[in-house]
C-alpha cells in the first residue's frame, strides 16, 4: 500500500529499468517528502494559531503588562504572517526557538532530551512485533485451517480491535492495581518498561501476523514454489529459502505506518504510565498553546515518519525488481 | 456416443427441427445471477460475517432503540444512587422498594453524579457508532467523487489532483487531527452560537468538527481508491467488448463500471466505520473528542480510569463495547470483500 509502487506483470518487465530512472524516482519520493514537511509545518502554525487563547492567558498570577510584554519578547505581538515567515527562516537555519512554557529551554534542547525516552521504547515495540508477528504469520500460512492457525488469527484479529489506550489501561489495572506486580509509573526500572512495550507492541504485532500469512499464503500458490517442490527441495529449505524471502516484502512496506502507528500509541501510553517521552511533551504542548513546541515536536514527528516511508518505498524499489516504478 | 469411432451413418432424427422445449433448454442454461445475488450467496456462506452482521444489529439495537425504552436518561442525576456496583439499589430507591413500588434495577450500577451506567453505555455507544457511519459516509462521499473526476478526466487534472493526495497521504494523520480538532471545536462553536446556526447547537459543534476533521483527513485513501478503480475499468476488455458490442456509454457505466467499483467502495467504506471509532475514541482518551454531558465510548473509558480500582466494571464495559465494535465491524468488512470483492483480498 506504499505511495507510488505497483505490481508489474506486463511485458514492461522485459526493458528493465536503468540507473537514471531508480535517481529520477528517488528525487520525486524526496521533492514529495520535503513538499509533505512544508505543508505540515504550514498548517501547523496556521491551525495552532486559530485556537483562541495564548501561552500566557492560562496564568493567571501575572498581569496584563507583564502578559504583554511577554508577548512582545517572544514576538507574538507581530501580524501572524510575519511570524510564520520569521519562523521558517529560522526554522531553516535549525534553530526553532525557545519554549514558551518552559521558560530558558530551547525547543531542540527539549526534543533532544525527550527523544531517546520514546525512541526507546518505540524500538523496542518494533523488535518485539518483528520478532513476533513474523514466525506467528508463518506457523499460521503453514498449518493453515488447522487449530493453530485459527488460534492464531483470532489473537491476531483481536489484537487489531483493541485500542492501545484500552490495552493500556486494562494492563494497568490488572498488572499493576490488582496483581500489584509490575511497576506503573516512569521508566526506572527494567520491568517497568513491560506494560508500556506491551501495551504499545499489541497492534503492530497482530498486523504484522496477518500480514505475514496472507502474504505467505500468496507466495506458497506461486509456480516457483511448486517447482521448487517438484524439483524434490524439502520443505524446509523450500520455505526459508524461496517462500519467506518473497513473502516477507509487504511486512517491509509495513514499516512506515507501523512507526506512525508506534507514534499515535505513544501519545497515549505515555500519558498513562507518566512517562517523560515526546510523546506526552507534545500533547501537552497542545493543551498548553506552547506555540514553539507545538511546532517543533509535529515538524519533527512528521520528519521521521515522512522520512521511513520515503526510505522504504525506495528500499522496496531496489530489493523487489518486480515493482514497476510510477 | 460412448462408441470410441462414431458410426457413419447419419441418423434422420438428429435433423429434425428443435422442439420448444430443447429450445427454451439451451437459451437459459441456468437462471442468471446477478451480481448482488452472486455477493449474497458468497456472504451467507461465511459464518463469521453473518455471527458480526448479528452482532452489529444487536449493537444498533442497543444504541437506537434501547434508551428509549429505558426509564431513566442518560443525563438524570438520582441522588443517594451514586457510584452503585451492578444491580445495587440507592438508599432512596431501597426505601422506594420497600414500601412496595418497584424500581428499574441499574444492571450496570450508576456512576458517580449517580447516573444509571447502562443508559449512559447505551448513549456512548450511539454516539460513537453515529461518528463511526457519519465519518465513513462522508468519506465516501468526497473521496469518491474526488477520485472519479479525477479517473475519468485523466491528464493534467488527474495529475494535479493526484499530487495533492500524495501529499495529503504521506502527512502522518494523527497528529494533524489532533491540532485540527483543537483548532475547529472553538471555531464551529462561536459559529453556532450565531443566528441562523441553530441546527449546529442541536447536533453539538464539536461532533461537527470530529465529523469534519474525519473527512478532510481520510477521504484521501478513499479517492485513491476510486481513482484506481476507474482507471483499470476504464482500459478493461469486457468494457471493449461491452463496447464493440455496440452498448451506449449509459449502458456500460451502469452495468460494468458501476457493478464493478461499487463492491470495493462499500467495502472500503465497511472498513471505514471501525477505523472511525477507534481514533474517536482515541481523541477522547486525549480529551479533544466528544465533550460532557454527552458520553461517547472513548470519554466513558477515559473518565473510569481514575476510579478504576474501585470502580473496574465502569472501566470494563465501555472497554469491551469499543473493542467488540471495532472487531465486529472488521470481520463483517472481510466478510463483505470476500463476497464481493474477491479482488481485494490479499
Amino acid at each position: 500500500m506504499c505511495g507510488g509502487v505497483v505490481h508489474d506483470t506486463n511485458s514492461k518487465r522485459k526493458h528493465r529499468e536503468d540507473g537514471s530512472e531508480l535517481k529520477k524516482y528517488i528525487i520525486k519520493r524526496l521533492a514529495l517528502g520535503i513538499a509533505s514537511i512544508f505543508v505540515v509545518a504550514t498548517l501547523t502554525f496556521f491551525l495552532m494559531n486559530l485556537v483562541p487563547g495564548g501561552p500566557f492567558v492560562a496564568e493567571k498570577s501575572i498581569s496584563k503588562a507583564a502578559q504583554e510584554a511577554l508577548e512582545a519578547k517572544y514576538g507574538l505581538d507581530k501580524p501572524l504572517l510575519e511570524r510564520y515567515t520569521t519562523y521558517m527562516s529560522d526554522f531553516v537555519k535549525g534553530d526553532m526557538g525557545f519554549s514558551l512554557r518552559q521558560r530558558g529551554r530551547t525547543v531542540s534542547d527539549i526534543i533532544f532530551s525527550k527523544f531517546p525516552v520514546s525512541a526507546g521504547l518505540a524500538g523496542i515495540a518494533v523488535v518485539l512485533a518483528l520478532l513476533l508477528g513474523i514466525p506467528l504469520g508463518c506457523i499460521s500460512a503453514y498449518n493453515r485451517g488447522k487449530f493453530a492457525d485459527n488460534f492464531i488469527i483470532v489473537l491476531a484479529t483481536c489484537g487489531i480491535a483493541i485500542p492501545s489506550f484500552i490495552s493500556s489501561v486494562l494492563l494497568l489495572y490488572t498488572f499493576g492495581s490488582r496483581l500489584n506486580i509490575l511497576p506503573t509509573v516512569g521508566l526506572n526500572t527494567l520491568s517497568s518498561y513491560i506494560m508500556p512495550v506491551t501495551a504499545l507492541a499489541i497492534y503492530p504485532t497482530a498486523y504484522i501476523t496477518r500480514l505475514m500469512r496472507s502474504s505467505l499464503l500468496d507466495v506458497m500458490g506461486q509456480d516457483y514454489i511448486r517447482t521448487s517442490k517438484a524439483k524434490g527441495v524439502s520443505s524446509f529449505k523450500t520455505l526459508f529459502k524461496h517462500a519467506l524471502r518473497n513473502a516477507i516484502l509487504p511486512v517491509v512496506t509495513y514499516v512506515g505506518p507501523m512507526l506512525a502507528g508506534l507514534m499515535t500509541g505513544s501519545f497515549v501510553v505515555e500519558k498513562i504510565f507518566t512517562i517523560p517521552g515526546l510523546g506526552r511533551e507534545f500533547v501537552s504542548s497542545i493543551t498548553n498553546r506552547d506555540y514553539t513546541m507545538i511546532m517543533g515536536t509535529t515538524i519533527v514527528l512528521a520528519t521521521l515518519i515522512i522520512t521511513a516511508n520515503v526510505i522504504v518505498d525506495i528500499l522496496y524499489k531496489i530489493i523487489d525488481p518486480r515493482i514497476k516504478l510510477k | 456416443m460412448s462408441n470410441k469411432f462414431p458410426s457413419l451413418q447419419l441418423k434422420e432424427e438428429d435433423f429434425l427441427p428443435a422442439s420448444a422445449e430443447e429450445k427454451q433448454s439451451l437459451v437459459i442454461m441456468r437462471k442468471s445471477v446477478n451480481f448482488w445475488a452472486d455477493g449474497m450467496r458468497r456472504l451467507r456462506k461465511n459464518k463469521i460475517a453473518i455471527v458480526s452482521l448479528f452482532f452489529i444489529i444487536m449493537i444498533i439495537i442497543f444504541a437506537y432503540v434501547l434508551p428509549s425504552f429505558w426509564p431513566y436518561s442518560y443525563e438524570q442525576q438520582i441522588k443517594y444512587s451514586e457510584n452503585l456496583a451492578p444491580f445495587e439499589y440507592g438508599r432512596m430507591e431501597q426505601e422506594l422498594i420497600d414500601a412496595g413500588e418497584s424500581v428499574f434495577p441499574h444492571i450496570c450500577g450508576t456512576d458517580k453524579l449517580g447516573r444509571d451506567f447502562a443508559v449512559r453505555l447505551m448513549m456512548g455507544t450511539r454516539i460513537s457508532l453515529s461518528v463511526g457511519l457519519v465519518c465513513a459516509a462522508l468519506v465516501l462521499l468526497v473521496g469518491a467523487t474526488y477520485g472519479a473526476i479525477a479517473g475519468f478526466a485523466g491528464g493534467w487534472t488527474d495529475n494535479i489532483m493526484m499530487r495533492i493526495t500524495d501529499i495529503l497521504y504521506t502527512i502522518p494523520d494523527i497528529l494533524l487531527i489532533i491540532i485540527l480538532s483543537m483548532a475547529l471545536k472553538p471555531a464551529l462553536e462561536s459559529l453556532a452560537a450565531r443566528p441562523g446556526f441553530g441546527w449546529m447547537q442541536k447536533m453539538g459543534p464539536n461532533l461537527i468538527a470530529i465529523f469534519l476533521v474525519f473527512v478532510l483527513l481520510y477521504w484521501v485513501g478513499m479517492a485513491r481508491i476510486t481513482r484506481s478503480q476507474v482507471l483499470i475499468l476504464k482500459e478493461s476488455e469486457y468494457v471493449t467488448a461491452a463496447r464493440a458490442l455496440g452498448a451506449s456509454g449509459g449502458r456500460i457505466v451502469k452495468k460494468h463500471l458501476l457493478t464493478n467499483c461499487i463492491g470495493t467502495l462499500i467495502v472500503t467504506t465497511t472498513l471505514q466505520i471501525p477505523s472511525a471509532i477507534f481514533t474517536e475514541s482515541y481523541l477522547s482518551f486525549l480529551g479533544l473528542g466528544v465533550a460532557a454531558p454527552m458520553p461517547s465510548l472513548g470519554s466513558l473509558a477515559t473518565d473510569a480510569v481514575k476510579g478504576m480500582n474501585t470502580y473496574p466494571h465502569l472501566l470494563i464495559l465501555p472497554a469491551v463495547m469499543i473493542s467488540v465494535i471495532i472487531l465486529v465491524f472488521n470481520l463483517f468488512g472481510d466478510g463483505l470483500r470476500d463476497a464481493f470483492d474477491p479482488k481485494l483480498k490479499n
